[in-house]
């Protein structure tokens, strides 16, 4: 990480700092709100009509699910009216490009502020799950970085496709075309063997389907079927998604701040 | 004395967009250490192009540009690290502090906590806003915002300062509050580009200018120059009845080789010496509604090198 990037990230801990208390107050509403509902209210009902799925209860398959896809959501949030607001409502990046920042610094720094982020909410997620049982293995902790990495894939091309954007008339559209189904049909609620098999491969190239199978194989301690090689597969995608995400965002931050 | 070094060398500079718009179109200046630019020119004249260019956040598309010697198609960065920078629209961070603006800013020139701390303390006694130093930024003043732009331009101790229409949407007061401390800086030797469309604005700051219209230089020199070049030393303005523009009187000043300007509201006279001018009309029998002799200014200048006045409202 080039210095000018650390810069980006010393303007958000600043207003970060200022807000803390309340930002990690309310990191804890949402897990706390989707696995008492999900998890222990839907779970109930799920697990007295004697459904396991693959031996677990309903809130331990539920909740590496709604890890991946809670911590993809708030990325979607930093990953488009934030930068927008950089470019045009707030217009601090054209700040930064009249500093010694380039623009592939701004956009690194903003992909990388938003890993912190996300860090710190599946953090959060995965306590609030802990304590409510739904962890079954110390590797459960990998579930941090698979979560992160998966929201990342998605966070980086959003970021890219923000700053394309004059207005934000499409985000509404991603919101309802592509973040909605991917978190509904990601394996996320219910496993994919229930979706029409000609369903099945848009969750694979659902970069929250990839999270959600990497942070269940970490809480639960056991490998799906495929095993490592299917591991790394998903890391892989997600990986590549990433890399595409970055390749998009340094043309399009460039276009934006350089013209 | 050496002659004082060049920070900006153009030569043919040109700025295309992608839709084929000309904004800059081959423009040749420079800017000596030391002394006030200035662009003047209308909107769309391609002032502000010219300053994203000099800025280093605008590719050239063609000429040669050196900023502090350096190039800024391979330089920018460093280049970047040496300007301070007051753009036309306020980019200040209305999710900080005042103060803390003057800071993170300097951060992104990778100046160290402690320095900061003691210059943005000093620049915002320097812009008078010490006061409201933990203030928000959205309820500043359009005043105090571009004041607080000018002391953050300044956080880097710049080499070169450029400031794109510093004064344009601020109230009468508010301008002169922030002519006094570019004064200032020029007496401090800070070099200063800026842009502007108020004439009165360039004549106050500028040591020399060049008129800028559709992407071109029209001409350079300083104020004076320019307006011993172009025009008369005196402007007599009048208004007339409807009709009244090709009065007798009217007609024969102007056969006689006086330069007349028809404007919308007021008919513009050039001459060496208004008052017997004036007098010399109303013995023709010309009555106009009012009548202003006054000392002729760089909008005359403009008026003549391009049959447009600078500010159209």
């Amino acid at each position: 990480m080039t210095s000018p990037v650390l810069h980006y990230v010393e303007r958000e801990a600043l207003i970060l700092r200022r807000l803390w208390r309340g930002i990690v107050f309310s990191q804890f509403i949402s897990p706390t709100l989707y696995l008492v509902a999900m998890g222990i209210g839907l779970g109930t009902l799920v697990d007295a009509a004697g459904t396991r799925i693959d031996g677990l209860t309903y809130l331990e398959f539920v909740a590496p699910g709604l890890m991946a896809a809670t911590v993809m959501q708030s990325s979607t949030g930093e990953a488009l009216w934030p930068v927008l607001a950089g470019f045009k409502w707030m217009g601090f990046y054209h700040g930064m490009a009249a500093s010694p920042m380039r623009p592939q610094d701004v956009f690194t720094g903003t992909v990388a502020w938003i890993g912190i982020r996300l860090t710190l909410s599946a953090t959060i997620f995965l306590f609030v799950a802990t304590i409510l049982g739904a962890v079954l293995s110390p590797f459960g902790v990998l579930a941090i970085p698979a979560a992160v990495l998966s929201a990342l894939a998605l966070a980086a091309p959003l970021c890219a496709f923000s700053a394309t954007q004059e207005t934000d008339h499409r985000f509404a559209l991603v919101l309802r075309f592509i973040t909605l189904p991917m978190f509904l049909f990601s394996a996320t609620f219910f496993p994919l063997s229930q979706l029409p098999v000609l369903l099945r491969p848009l969750a694979w190239i659902s970069p929250l389907w990839h999270g959600v199978e990497l942070c269940r194989d970490a809480t639960t301690g056991s490998l799906a079927p495929g095993g490592w090689l299917m591991v790394l597969a998903h890391i892989a995608i997600l990986c590549g998604y990433l890399a595409l995400g970055f390749v998009w965002g340094l043309r399009a931050f460039t276009r934006r701040l350089s013209t | 004395m050496a002659p004082a070094p060049l920070l900006v060398e153009a030569r043919s500079l040109a700025k295309r967009f992608d839709d084929d718009f000309v904004a800059v179109d081959g423009i040749d200046f420079h800017v000596k250490q030391g002394e006030v630019f200035g662009f003047l020119g209308p909107n769309g004249a391609g002032k502000s192009s010219t300053m994203r260019l000099i800025g280093c956040v605008s590719p050239l598309s063609g000429g040669t540009l050196q900023v502090l010697g350096m190039d800024p198609t391979s330089q920018g960065p460093a280049i970047r690290a040496r300007l301070g920078v007051v753009p036309q629209e306020d980019t200040l961070d209305t999710e900080l502090s005042v103060v803390d603006n003057l800071i993170i800013y300097g951060r992104y020139f990778g100046i160290s906590k402690a320095v900061l701390r003691d210059r943005a303390a000093q620049l915002l006694d320097f812009v008078q806003l010490t006061d409201r130093a933990t203030s928000k930024v959205d309820p500043l003043s359009g005043g105090m915002k571009r004041r607080l732009t000018i002391a953050r331009a300044l956080i880097n101790e710049p080499d070169l300062l450029l400031l794109d229409e510093p004064t344009t949407g601020l109230d009468p007061q508010a301008r002169h509050l922030v002519w006094e401390r570019l004064y200032q800086l020029k007496q401090e030797g800070v070099t200063q580009v800026l842009t502007t469309h108020y004439m009165d604005e360039a004549e106050r700051l500028c040591d020399r200018l060049v008129i800028m219209d559709a992407g071109r230089i029209v001409d350079e020199g300083s104020p004076a120059q320019l307006i011993a070049r172009h025009v008369t030393r005196e402007v007599v303005e009048l208004r007339l009845e409807h009709g009244d523009r090709d009065a007798p009187a009217l007609t024969a000043l102007r056969t006689s080789g006086t330069r007349t300007e028809n404007l919308a509201d007021r008919v513009l006279i050039y001459t060496e010496d208004g008052d017997p001018l004036v007098a010399g009309l109303l013995d023709d029998g010309l009555r106009p509604l009012s009548v202003l002799v006054r000392r002729s200014t760089l909008e005359d200048v403009f008026l003549m090198l391009t049959g447009r006045t600078l500010v159209e409202d």
